[in-house]
Order: structure tokens, then sequence, then C-alpha cells
């Protein structure tokens, strides 16, 4: 797509919508999504030259239309080239008037797209290059740089969970009350993942790769907008808003990594803050409270406090409690560790802190080593606080977190 | 290819545990502004720093293929490979150039690290068209 927003928007939003309805017309995802992604590329380079046409969504879903009808036709012939040349005819006929009625099914469609690339089944690396392809309507190619990955391989990723999905026989229609709710779990969770990998990128030179982040807010509002009354897709929402509202600070010159404390918060955006702020206030009381309400009722706090030192820790380190007993994982452990330091102490949030060093999830893990030595710092220990930053620089595997690392050992050692 | 390959043992400069702040800083600018120079230039194909030996593991096939894992550090290993660029260049004078160039990143007093820096072709592939 060359770089006119407007259109790689747009299409962003109808590719959803358009392999919703030639799915269900032919009754076949894989055939439809290869379809959609023709008439995508087929757009993003016509429109910007000749103007984008009245009907946008027509447009697409003609063009996917016809592709389709060609691969039913190529199939078809190869049995039969006679039986086709009598076909052909009602076959266009029937594709051109009905490409606009379907008007009722695009928002119902969007949600069930997700659902269905967000499939249990899926590990969640497929689950994410098949809903950023399909429902984020981004190009094969743009998903492998995200990634880092070759583009055949990103290529490959897709068709296997294509194939996969086949296989488990999901139909293509919205699942009943109770699988819906357990599926809009593993939805959240996909975006989540898709939104973190955009906001710290697990390797490589560059710590935000922006448009992961801003396609999990866009997908995650889409979501919402489908699901105004669920709170916890509320909570996602807000959390990503809150979280990504903090970026602008979070790096400095040659994209040097700042930490939260050292942040200038006149450079947070304020308008998301108040966004994200209004969401989660407005969802906590309707309830039920899950870990991405309690998460973005923390960012909220984070971002509300005029200064570091002016932070609620205690309020926090209450909500990482909650959080703890809703969803026990070590990172939410960790960052309680670090809660309870602000609040009692040093000393207290390292002996929270040593009950992480037997969980094999996290033992060896740089963000252990990282939060230990940011307690020795505060504890004024350098000698050890030296030691941990070393340890956390050489196993973390982002760049910018490992320079970050080895500058604050540095100018510990300096100090000494 | 330039493989950037430290020597454990006799490293003729200091680890970068032990350089100021100050010295990281230019180390990490140096090659900031190198990848940025050889991106513009069209040069640039790939280029990745690796996490630390100590992080390292070497895989065997084992017995029925599973995997036989060991882990680093290892005190018998001479040498261990930082990180590495790929670079697309017209001649092979002019990887040595660049391999020169970086060889030179600033270290501790600014001093010029002239670390080893291994320069080899990349095999090419079959056609496609095959």
């Amino acid at each position: 797509m060359n770089g006119n927003p407007h259109v790689e928007d747009l299409l962003r939003e109808l590719a959803p919508q358009v392999v919703g309805v030639l799915t269900r017309r032919f009754g076949d995802f894989t055939t439809a999504e290869d379809a959609v992604q023709e008439a995508l590329l087929a757009a993003a380079t016509h429109w910007p030259q000749e103007g984008v046409p009245d009907n946008p969504r027509g447009w697409l879903i003609q063009v996917g239309y016809r592709r389709m009808i060609e691969v039913v036709r190529s199939e078809q012939a190869r049995r039969n080239r006679e039986d086709l040349a009598a076909r052909r005819e009602p076959y266009d006929l029937l594709a051109a008037p009905a490409a606009d009625l379907e008007a009722t099914a695009d928002r119902d469609d969007t949600l069930v797209l997700l659902l269905m690339c967000c499939h249990p089944a899926l590990s969640p690396a497929s689950a994410i290059s098949l809903t950023l392809r399909a429902v984020g309507g981004l190009s094969t190619a743009e998903i492998a740089r995200a990634f880092m990955v070759p583009e055949a391989t990103m290529a490959q990723r897709i068709s296997r969970a294509k194939q996969r999905i086949k296989a488990s026989g999901v139909p293509f229609s919205m699942p009943d009350r109770e699988d819906r709710a357990r599926r809009l779990d593993a939805v959240l969770h996909v975006l989540y993942l898709i939104f973190n990998e955009g906001h710290t990128s697990s390797a490589g030179p560059d710590l935000r790769r922006v448009e992961l982040s801003s396609e999990a807010i866009r997908l995650a509002r889409a979501v919402h907008a489908l699901l105004p009354t669920n709170s916890e897709v509320a909570g996602l929402l807000a959390l990503m808003l809150l979280t990504e509202a903090r970026s602008p600070a979070r790096t400095g010159p040659g994209g040097a990594l700042i930490s939260l404390a050292d942040q200038d918060r006149g450079r947070w955006d304020a308008a998301a803050i108040a966004e994200g702020v209004a969401l989660i206030t407005a969802a906590l009381p309707r309830g039920p409270v899950g870990p991405y309400q309690l998460q973005a009722a923390i960012a909220a706090l984070h971002d509300e406090a005029p200064s570091a030192e002016k932070t609620d820790w205690p309020q926090i380190l209450a909500l990482y409690r909650v959080l703890e007993r809703h969803s026990a994982n070590p990172v939410v452990s960790l960052n309680r560790a670090v809660a309870t330091a602000m609040v009692h102490g040093p000393a207290v949030g390292l002996d929270a802190l040593a009950a992480l060093d037997t969980d094999p999830r996290m033992a060896g893990h740089h963000r252990l080593y990282a939060a230990r030595a940011h307690l020795y710092e505060m504890l004024d220990d350098r000698p050890a606080a030296v030691e941990n930053y070393r340890a956390a620089a050489s196993r973390t595997t982002s760049l910018p977190e490992q320079h970050y690392l080895t500058l604050r050992a540095a100018r510990l050692a300096k100090g000494n | 290819m330039l493989l950037m390959q430290f020597s454990l043992a006799n490293a003729d400069f200091p680890s970068i545990d032990t350089w100021t702040p100050e010295e990281i800083r230019a180390h990490i600018g140096f090659m900031g502004d190198s990848n940025g120079k050889l991106t513009a230039a069209g040069e640039l194909v790939d280029g990745q720093g690796l996490a630390g030996a100590d992080q390292a593991k070497i895989v065997r096939g084992g017995n029925g293929g599973a995997a036989v894992v060991t882990e680093g550090p290892f005190a018998e290993t001479k040498e261990f490979l930082a990180g590495y660029w790929i670079v697309d260049t017209d001649t092979p004078e002019r990887a040595v150039e660049i391999a020169a160039e970086l060889s030179a990143a600033p270290g501790p007093g600014g001093r010029p690290l002239n670390m080893p820096i291994e320069v080899r072709p990349v095999m090419s592939a079959p056609p496609q068209e095959i």
C-alpha cells in the first residue's frame, strides 16, 4: 500500500466485511480470504490514482467475487471445458446485482471472522498472523516485516492456520452464547498479544512497531463497537489507550529507553489518557471485573499521577493483589513485588521477588533481574544492583532494553 | 557477511561491562549511525546483534532424534559471535572497507576498538526459475 492513509484505513475496515460476505456466499473461507487479498491489492494500486469508487465495499466484493468465480471456473475447466462455457453467462449475471445487497451483515461478520481467526485450535502466532491478514487487512509482506520473518515463512504460517481451521470443521457462523464467551477470551488475548508485540518488541533494533500497536487498538475499537456492554472488551481497549499514551515519552534520542519514573509526563498523550480513563471508569462498576479492567485501572493510576513520587502506589498494590488472585502468573507477581517495594520499602519487595526464583517460567528471565536491580538500587546496594543489571542485559533479546540496562549498570558502577 | 567475532581468551579491549556510560553511548551511537549509512547506501541486507554467549545452547539430535541440549557458558570456547551484518556490495574490496570502518567503533576513552571482523561471502542460491 503506497502511503495514502485514507485508502489504507478504508481498506482495513472493509476487508473483514468483504471476507465475510464472500465466505458466506461460497462457504469457503480459504478461497474467500485469498480472493479478498487480491481485491485489496487491486484497490491499493487503482484507488490512489483513479479515486475511491462511490461504493468501495461493493467494488471490493465485486473484484473478490470475480476472482472466486475464476477459481471455480478453472477448477471446472480441468474437469469439463464445455460445461464451463455453458455456465459462464449465468455466473456473471449472478455476480453483478448481488454485490451490494448484503448491507445488514457487516457488523456481525467482523466479529465472526475474529472468532474464527482466534480459534483455540491455533497457536497464538498463527492466530495473530491470520487475524492481522483476514481481519486487519494487512498484506502478508507487511505482517512478515512486523514479525521479522521472511515473507515465504509468514505465507506458510497463514496457510497452515487456514488448513487447521478447515480441518477443525468450524462453520462460518456465530457460535452459540456460551461458546462465544469462551472464544471471545481468545480474541481479546490475541489482540493483547498483537498490542504488546507492537508496544515492546520482543527482539530487534526498534523498541516499538507502531503499526502493530495501532492495529491492535483499531481492532479492539471495532470489537468494543460490536459489544459495547462487555466490560472486559472496554477494559482491554482502555488498557491499550492508557499504555500507548505514554509512548511519546518512552524513548529519547536514538531510540534509547526511558524508565517510567524518568519520563517527561508533559509528552504523554492527554487525549488518549482521557479516553482510556473514561472507558475504564464506566466499565469497572458495570462488571464483572476481569484482568484487562484491573490492568487498565493500574495503568490509569500511573497516567493520572502528576509525578512518579505522587503515584498512588497503595492503590496500585491493592489492584495487583486482586489481579494476582484473579489470574496468577509470574509477571503479575513480579509487578506486585515492585509495587510492594514502593509502598513498604525495597527490602520487603526483594523478599517478594525471592519467591519467583523457584518459578520455572520466571527463573533466569531478564525482567526478574531487572526488577531486582532496581530494588537494590533503591536500597543503595550498588554492587548488587550493577550485577543484576548486567545479568538482565545479557538475557534480554531486545536491543533497546539491553542498551538501557547496560547503561544503567555502567552509571552505577562509575559512582562507586 | 561480516561477522563480529570476539575471542574470550585474549580480547585486546576490556568488556563493555567496564566502560563508562558515555563510552557505551558513543559506541551504540556509532553502530546506529553506521547501520543508517549502510542502509542509505543500499548496502545493508540484514544485521543483528546476538544475545550474550552465556545465553547460547548447543543442540544435537540424540537417540531417536530427541534434542540433546548443552548450555553455556563454555570454558573451552575460544571465540564467540557478537553480531553480524549481511551487506550487498559491488566488490569484495568494499566489504573489507565497511568491515574496517565498523571495526574502528569507539571504545574506552573514545579510542577505536579495532575489533576483529571476519568477512565471508554468502553462497548464492540456485536461480528461482528452476
